[in-house]
């Protein structure tokens, strides 16, 4: 609706429309970019907020499930009537019970409920019994008798591309390579030949998890009217919708979702997972309500946390440090199923090309499955490797080229509103901003390179998507859906498919509803994440819920306030463009005590009209890229990301101390600052984390058991590790974001860690080319430094493996128009 | 199926006299959650690592996944809904629900509780013996930072100082 969008200010373009921003009447934002608290916070804060496991019904059974001990075997038999005979035990199922696989992406159907006549990975579930309490439910878990035929396990990266048989899974691109992809966009040789300075760095980015608190529980329960209700703390309750109504031949339209709030989910709860399914069956079989809750153990073996990348990055600059052509390679250890991997593939290859300009771009990206725990989307998803790449050896281009590594950056930005050489159409973009506002809060220039031994500085930067540009299942239809009902007592119900895993997505539902309908944002019923009662959303993944359900809600609120100026307009005989709406009123902008109050507009309304709902909808604008592949990567607008990390290296011992991170984060706007701040300040948090300790590793030597599957060992930064953080918000209005406001739950992680690895070797000299910078891998540096050796720990070189012919693709400055060029025949 | 028999307690729960019942290896956390069907101590790993399930017990943080419901008897049990009272929110529960230091929420009732130990302690806590005593209490949200904040606000308010406020940079950021 025209009434409220107004151009916003955004430099040298000149005036853009964005969306919503600002009424046409001219007042001020009355709620967006204020810092009210979150609609649910105290409900959080006094223990009301019910999560999934805190959900119990009349009757309810406790669901364990077995897990393979072996990592890669055939199952030979499996006997459970020692557990079903057990009192108390009211079902026993295997994977015969529940025959249909499923998966989050379509190409990758691979996962079933409970494994059918092969596991995988230690943790990999086998059969699952519902009792009537916890106790009797694991002394019969404990009763059931499998028996395994080993297979040999492949366990790396470098196994899985030399080790065809046996297959993992029997599809894929051949033997364990589950995917192999190679795109090239633009002529790399006359690249590499305009170059006065060509590179070749090799990194190695160990994997991590994400940890939430709260370990995944779900509740479900088939009633006797053959309805099926599932509780379950997931990100994306319309995936687990498809995959319970797959797997259990069942209409959808008897399936029932509910996404519980999330007690952290960071991408770790955004695949359907197989207790989701197993506790489904076992209601459907009991007729009996029936919860699992997971135990820490198990939260780990769910994983679908960060893949482990191996990565070539080749490199062509000029002497001012500009890009000629930038030549990228990366394997991913994927783990024992598809999950997200295929799109994980791709994002590793994906983003490298909008924060600076890189005119030709090839790509080559393979991943592997490997007998562990499925590799899947955590906070960044599949692009925080390669930036680590990336920006570490734009650190050692701008030293060898003997320049300021910020002020490189700083020169060869990608333009706002341009297409890059990959087809990534890029909106605003204020990274130059981001960078010198943390060159100027850290005094970078008087600390780079004149920091006394063992301090250091380091800089780097980063560029998110808000939101996937295409869903996961192609369609047409909108990825995000707001209804909005009103009723006559002035009560307004937002009601969407998306789910709150504690970023306050929920909150920017009202926050936005409110501003349109000029009333309190606490006054807003907000409805979410349930099946049968909102409109799909998509999920909370991709960092695209802001964006896409605050563009939906503002739809929907604009369309319900139509209704009302249109009532309001005829009863008081004020015209409609003279009508504004605030302060839970809507009155005559040139004689304000002219007016109804909000509740008196819904009656007018509903009068005229009858019931007052309205819906709003949300489709992305198609990219530019057309070629095979281009599904990754697009989005309606860019965040983008610079940090400072300020550390301190013990060269005795090895332990970095990271004292302070300055981080620039383009928000576009804010929608609330203070919710921002707290999203940037834990993506640093968990940057930190990544950078310096976090990882997921196996003893390879004794069965492909995880090294430490607990909240102790696995080590997380507690307040002691946790650094200083000084943030800069730089808003540059988005015209795609709602209010013009971009993605921060995941973008502000990114320049974390190069940060960090590029402020080690300005503080003691050593490259780490590895994440995490652990104690020992600096000692291991240290140490060759002093033999003469090169000054560094990291892989030494990539897997040879054959690749297909390239996807080539002309580029905009070539004169290409987004299709892939016709493949030539090569005759040898 | 146990056939145990329940072992059978008294206490004060959030300053009220309780009988209670349950299979006696349970833990506190388990008879809080599952007897009590208090849920709003949660649990991260049960295995008294993540600070998650923390409560109060004779006014002294106890991770209650440690401890078993049998020795609670005769002790004098806190947890989260026993912050509230007539008069509203623990100002520890408004600043955390004010500053954005609850993200998802999960690990929320174990901060508050020991963050109200600490200031029973000690009314004005420098950042540092903030962070010392929140040290057992892991949060994967918020990176620590709005939780100091909310602390230090609630401890100043706490002390009568009713116009305390986060600064501008907490809020908006560093300028």
């Amino acid at each position: 609706m025209a009434a409220s969008e107004e151009n916003a200010e955004r430099g040298a373009a000149g005036k853009l429309k964005v969306n919503g921003a600002g009424a046409a009447d001219g007042r001020d934002l009355k709620v967006v970019g204020r810092p009210f608290r979150k609609v649910d916070a105290r409900s959080k804060c006094v223990g009301e907020t019910r999560f999934a496991d805190d959900i119990t019904l009349p009757r309810m059974l406790v669901c364990k499930m077995l897990r393979s001990p072996e990592p890669h075997a055939l199952i030979k038999s499996i006997d459970t009537s020692k557990a079903a005979a057990l009192p108390g035990v009211l079902a026993v199922i295997t994977g015969k019970d529940l025959p249909i696989p499923y998966g989050i992406l379509p190409v990758s159907q691979d996962e079933h409920p409970l494994c059918v006549e092969r596991v995988r990975f230690v943790g990999d579930p086998v059969a699952a019994v519902a009792a009537v309490d916890e106790d009797t439910a694991f002394d019969a878990m404990n009763l059931i008798e499998v028996e395994y035929e080993r297979l040999q396990s492949i366990t790396s990266i470098e196994e899985a591309v030399g080790i065809d048989e046996p297959r993992i899974h029997d599809y894929g691109d051949h033997g364990n390579v589950h995917k192999k992809v190679h795109l090239e966009f633009g002529d790399l040789e006359e690249g590499f030949a305009e170059a006065d300075l060509i590179r070749e760095d090799v990194f190695f980015y160990e994997g991590n998890t994400h940890l939430p608190m709260e370990q995944h529980a779900a509740v479900a329960h088939f009633d006797s009217d053959d309805k099926l209700t599932i509780w379950s703390s997931t990100q994306t309750p319309h995936y687990v919708h498809r995959a319970l109504a797959k797997t259990l031949e069942m209409p959808a339209a008897h399936v029932r979702v509910i996404a519980t709030p999330n007690g952290g989910g960071f991408g770790g709860k955004s695949d359907p997972f197989n207790h989701e399914i197993v506790v489904a069956k076992l209601s459907m079989l009991t007729r009996r309500p029936v919860k699992i809750t997971l135990t820490r153990e198990e939260v780990f073996y769910c994983h679908r946390g960060r893949h482990p990348v191996l990565m070539k990055s080749r490199i062509g600059v000029k002497k001012d440090g500009s890009i000629t052509a930038l030549d990228f390679h990366s394997f991913l250890d994927g783990g024992a199923y598809g999950s997200y991997g295929v799109a994980s593939t791709f994002y590793t290859g994906a983003l490298q090309t909008v924060t600076y300009d890189v005119p030709r771009y090839r790509f080559r990206g393979l991943r592997a499955f490997t007998n562990k725990p499925p590799c899947g989307p955590k906070r960044g998803h599949g692009t925080p490797q390669p930036r680590f790449g990336l920006e570490v050896q734009l650190d050692k281009v701008a030293e060898q080229l003997g320049l300021d590594p910020a002020e490189m950056r700083l020169k060869h930005l990608v333009e706002p509103y341009s297409v890059t050489a990959n087809y990534l159409r890029v909106g605003s973009m204020g990274l130059g901003k981001c960078i010198e506002k943390v060159v100027e809060g850290s005094g970078w220039k008087n600390k780079f390179r004149q920091l006394p031994y063992g301090r250091g500085v380091g800089v780097a930067c980063s560029s998110y998507i808000c939101g996937a540009g295409l869903p996961i299942y192609w369609n047409n239809m909108p990825h995000s859906g707001v209804q909005l009902r009103l009723d006559r007592q002035g009560g307004v119900c937002v009601q969407c498919g998306s789910t709150d895993i504690g970023q306050g997505s929920d909150s920017v539902l009202a926050y936005v509803v409110a501003e349109v309908l000029g009333i309190d944002p606490f006054d807003i019923r907000v409805v979410t994440a349930d099946t049968d009662l909102t409109p799909v959303d998509l999920g909370s993944y991709s960092s695209r819920v802001t964006l896409m359900t605050g563009n939906a809600a503002l739809q929907a609120a604009e369309r319900a306030r139509e209704l009302l100026t249109m009532a309001v307009s005829e009863k008081l005989g004020v015209p409609v463009e003279n009508l504004s709406f605030a302060d839970r009123r809507v009155f005559d902008v040139e004689n304000p005590e002219t007016g109804v109050t909000f509740a008196e507009a819904v009656v007018l309304a509903e009068s005229k009209y009858g019931t007052i709902g309205t819906v709003g909808s949300y489709v992305p604008p198609r990219s530019p890229g057309k070629f095979k592949g281009a599904g990754v990567g697009p989005s309606p607008a860019y965040s983008y990301s610079a940090a400072v990390a300020e550390v301190e290296v013990d060269a005795e011992t090895g332990i970095v101390t990271v004292e302070k991170i300055w981080i620039g984060h383009d928000i576009g706007r804010s929608i609330n600052p203070m919710l921002v701040m707290g999203q940037v300040e834990g993506s640093v948090y968990m940057g930190l984390g990544e950078a310096l300790m976090e990882e997921m590793i196996y003893r390879a030597n004794r069965n492909v058991v995880h090294k430490f599957p607990s909240l102790l060992e696995y080590k997380s930064p507690t307040t002691m590790e946790m650094c200083d953080v000084v943030t800069y918000l730089i808003e540059d209005p988005d015209p795609n974001g709602p209010y013009g406001a971009k993605e921060v739950g995941q973008g502000p992680l990114l320049p974390v860690m190069p940060a960090v690895a590029n402020a080690v070797y300005d503080a003691v000299g050593v490259r780490v080319d590895e994440v995490p910078i652990t104690p020992e891998k600096i000692l291991s540096a240290l140490r060759a430094k002093a033999k003469g050796d090169e000054p560094r720990y990291g892989p030494a070189s990539i897997p040879e493996v054959s690749w297909p012919d390239p996807l080539k693709v002309l580029t905009p400055a070539e004169g290409g128009d987004g299709k892939e060029m016709p493949r030539v025949a090569v005759h040898s | 199926m146990s056939n145990r028999q329940k072992a059978h307690i008294r206490f004060t729960l959030n300053g009220e006299e309780t009988e209670v019942a349950f299979a006696p290896h349970k833990t506190l956390l388990e008879v809080l959650r599952e007897d009590l069907s208090l849920t709003g101590t949660k649990h991260g790993c049960e295995l008294g690592e993540c600070g998650t399930c923390a409560v109060l017990v004779d006014g002294r943080s106890v991770l209650s996944c440690l401890m078993l419901g049998l020795d609670a008897e005769d002790r004098r049990v806190e947890t989260v809904e026993g912050m509230a009272t007539e008069d509203g929110l623990h100002p520890l529960q408004e600043t955390f629900a004010d500053t954005g230091a609850a993200q998802c929420g999960y690990c929320t009732p174990g901060f508050l509780l020991v963050a109200r130990e600490l200031l029973a302690q000690n009314a004005s806590p420098t950042r540092d013996e903030i962070k010392e005593a929140l040290s057992g209490n892991l949060c994967r949200c918020t990176g620590y930072i709005k939780i100091y904040e909310a602390v230090e606000l609630a401890a100043a308010r706490m002390r009568g100082e009713a116009d305390a406020a986060l600064p501008e940079e907490s809020i908006y950021g560093c300028k």
